[in-house]
């Protein structure tokens, strides 16, 4: 029997871009938590529901563009 | 002096073993036509060469020896299928300061190099090479410049060929990071989710080989694939240049038949004394403790036991120096190198290596232990490049392979050893150790 | 007494540029403080900068209402054109054109804040800092129309909104330099600087105590090549190979 796979939502951080503003952490604390340096650790399980609207808006706010968000498959 | 054999099916063949990339020092283009033969590489599109060159290169099982350990045919199919107008770069940069392999080769067989990357240039229909020598290694570049120029008196400059000097930090000599300096004169490293499309210069794929790698692939082309797997394992086939250093008479390079176990590699260099530990891989490699001198050299034993090839070095911690005090410096190193663009590891490393000192000296608190796992642990993954990664996994093997020791320095009595000078190849501004004064 | 309808225009244009100029200083402050990464105890960080977009949007509002009612009103002479255009005001061109300098500069602002998305991080940036010119434009539009200028509230508002734009540029000129000297201890450098040090030739190795032990410089001959026995290579010294020369 197969898995079934669906489309999913997973939020990434471009490393590069990141000057750590961290309001991704303060939008989106359920799949950010912030170093202490002040950097984002990224929880990479799938945003659903609820979550997807804070993501994307934690990915619009983000004075530096780090914040992305990626389609994954995820399996059910 | 043999020529190429041809036959009607298969352009290349076998033909007896012959001389391994450094048995036969050849500087000298005469001396190395006479050793190792003439390789006709055609000077335009020819398919059938080059499905042959390729199937070999690829039946051979050639990983890269740049330290990704990539199989080199999957990325000439990927510069193929890249865009139009390839180039070869020739990644003769070595940044990491425990090897000496690829200066070593282009000192003493320069030509094999330029005749693996003439090779690769056709297969992946390339018309321009460039060869990247760190601005900081001048008897290389000349090395490098002395035989292309005899190539180009004796008629066998088919391509354009270029020799490019990127700083000579540590990360400059990374792929990514090499290719970014080509295109904009930054050599910033950057991390690739899919290596199917390749690097490119402007609009152009790129084709980036180590030295090394590029001459196995000289040689492979004249002997074929057979000739290649006769040494090392079925699962680990051919041989690799290894730089060893530390407690050993003979410190220095040596080519060695994947699969050998360690212990005769170092044997081999003159292993003198007790070991505490072994270096693998580079600076941002592992530690392994002294019973691994018997694991056979080679990724998959070596993986299993948690280090890589990496680079090709072995440095052989003597029981008179400290683990703990080695490794502070280099991390120490590795923070200075870092290239500035992501927050973890700029302002990570150099914590870690905070830590690591006042864990050397023995002046460290109750917790700089588990201090030191978390802290590496989360930088691990979160830069823009690997330069992160290899410091969390040097940190880690260091306080399993020297617990005992990080357990006594913890409690503020640390070893003798830590007084002892380093038996690291370091810049000299490291090695004058931060807590001494 | 009748109030024309030229006298509520005349005032309502004034009142909305008062009220415009301090919405805009309001806005740059918000700006130099989210930017400079000032921290609330009770505001979360998106929240401000949440804050200065929201008030930026209100004094785009009355800045609009501001130019609408001055080229409406038909007291003094403005004409369409001194909406975009500076310096083509029949009615007291200079003044009347450093407020259209004003308009053009957040005009700017703001389609490129809109199309943000679609332009990199840089170019946005770029734009952004337009925004630092238009303040002390408006402000020197509003005190050189002179129709409120020598009025005391007038010249206290006008000190107070410097006084508060010239504290948060002093408080993030202050900040920066800590910020920097922070993470120089620290060992690393800012963004910029460390960027700048990538590109640099390297240290040079030292030859010195720093070395592997030097091994011998005899040549050595080959090893038969039997399963198991590395081929050593002659001449190899690693303190002459790792040596890295000055160039």
């Amino acid at each position: 029997m197969t898995t079934r796979k669906r489309v999913g939502l997973r939020v990434r951080v471009d490393p590069v871009a990141c000057d750590a503003y961290g309001y991704c952490a303060e939008l989106l604390p359920e799949r950010v938590t912030l170093d202490e340096w002040g950097y984002p650790i990224v929880d990479g399980a799938p945003v659903d529901g609820g979550l997807v609207a804070l993501a994307t808006r934690a990915a619009a706010e983000c004075p530096r563009r780090a914040v992305l968000l990626e389609q994954v498959l995820v399996s059910r | 002096m043999s020529a190429m054999a041809l036959d009607a099916n298969d352009r290349l063949l076998t033909v007896p073993p012959r001389a391994r990339p450094t048995t036969d020092l050849t500087p000298d283009l005469a001396g190395h036509l006479a050793t190792h033969g003439a390789l006709a590489v055609p000077t335009r599109e020819d398919a059938g060469w080059t499905a042959a060159v390729r199937r070999a290169v690829s039946e051979s099982g050639l990983l890269g020896r740049g330290g990704a350990g990539f199989p080199a045919a999957v990325k000439w199919d990927a510069v193929r299928r890249g865009g139009r107008r390839p180039m070869v770069v020739v990644n003769a940069m070595e940044g990491e300061p425990a090897s000496a392999k690829d200066k070593v080769l282009l000192a003493h067989s320069p030509h094999l190099v330029l005749d693996g990357a003439d090779v690769a240039a056709a297969a992946v229909g390339a018309s321009d090479i460039v060869i990247c020598v760190a601005d900081d290694n001048g008897r290389t570049a000349a090395s490098v410049t002395a035989a292309v120029a005899e190539r180009a008196r004796a008629g066998m400059a088919h391509r354009r060929i270029s020799v490019e000097r990127p700083p000579g930090r540590y990360v400059s000599g990374e792929e990514s990071a090499l290719v970014a300096w080509l295109n904009n004169r930054r050599a910033l490293p950057s991390l690739r989710i899919d290596k199917s499309v390749p690097l490119a210069v402007g609009r152009r794929p790129v084709l980036v080989h180590n030295a090394e790698t590029l001459s196995q692939v000289a040689l492979i082309a004249r002997h074929g694939p057979e000739w290649f797997r006769r040494l090392g394992t079925p699962e680990a086939p051919g041989s690799t240049l290894v730089t060893v250093s530390g407690a050993v008479r003979s410190p220095g390079v040596l080519e060695v038949e994947l699969g050998t176990p360690v212990g005769d590699i170092v044997g081999r260099a003159g292993l003198e004394g007790a070991l505490s530990g072994l270096l693998l891989g580079g600076y941002g490699g592992a530690w392994l403790d002294p019973s691994h001198l018997s694991t056979p050299y080679a990724p998959g034993p070596l993986a299993a036991a948690g280090a890589t090839m990496g680079v090709g070095i072995v440095v052989a911690l003597p029981v008179a120096s400290c683990g703990i005090a080695e490794t502070a410096r280099i991390v120490r190193y590795m923070a200075g190198e870092s290239a500035g663009q992501c927050g973890p590891c700029v302002f990570g490393l150099p914590a870690i290596a905070d830590d690591l000192e006042q864990l050397a000296v023995g002046r460290a608190g109750a917790d700089v232990l588990e201090r030191i796992e978390v802290r590496a642990a989360v930088v691990d993954g979160r830069g823009g490049c690997r330069h992160p990664d290899g410091v969390f996994r040097l940190a880690r093997t260091a306080l399993a392979v020297f617990a005992d020791d990080a357990l006594a320095h913890g409690r503020g009595r640390p070893c003798a050893g830590h007084r002892a000078p380093s038996v690291l190849a370091l810049p000299a501004a490291t090695t004058r150790d931060r807590w001494a004064s | 007494m009748l109030v024309s309808h030229s006298t509520t225009i005349w005032y309502a244009m004034r009142a909305t540029g008062i009220v415009a100029l301090v919405l805009l200083t309001g806005t740059v402050v918000l700006g130099i403080l989210t930017a400079g990464r000032a921290r609330s105890r009770s505001w979360p960080a998106f929240a401000q900068a949440d804050l200065h977009k929201r008030v930026s949007l209100l004094a785009m509002a009355f800045l609009a209402l501001h130019v609408l009612t001055a080229v409406v009103d038909t007291y003094v002479h403005v004409g369409w054109a001194s909406v975009l255009v500076p310096f083509v005001s029949p009615y007291r061109p200079l003044w009347t054109g450093l407020g259209t300098v004003g308009v053009d500069l957040l005009a700017a602002v703001a389609i490129s804040s809109a199309l943000r998305q679609r332009m990199s991080a840089r170019t946005w940036r770029a734009f952004h800092w337009l925004a630092y010119g238009s303040w002390p434009v408006a402000m020197a539009h509003s005190l050189g129309m002179g129709t409120d200028a020598s009025r005391l509230w007038m010249d206290a508002l006008a000190a107070a909104c410097t006084l508060a734009v010239g504290g948060a540029l002093a408080w993030r000129v202050h900040d920066h330099r800590e910020a920097s000297a922070r993470a120089a201890r620290a060992g690393a450098t800012t963004r910029a600087v460390a960027v700048h040090r990538a590109d640099r030739s390297a240290a040079r190795l030292s030859t010195g105590d720093s070395a592997p032990r030097p091994g011998s410089t005899r040549p050595v001959s080959p090893a038969p090549t039997g399963a198991g026995a590395p081929v050593e290579h002659r001449n190899a010294s690693p303190t002459r190979l790792l040596e890295k020369d000055r160039p």
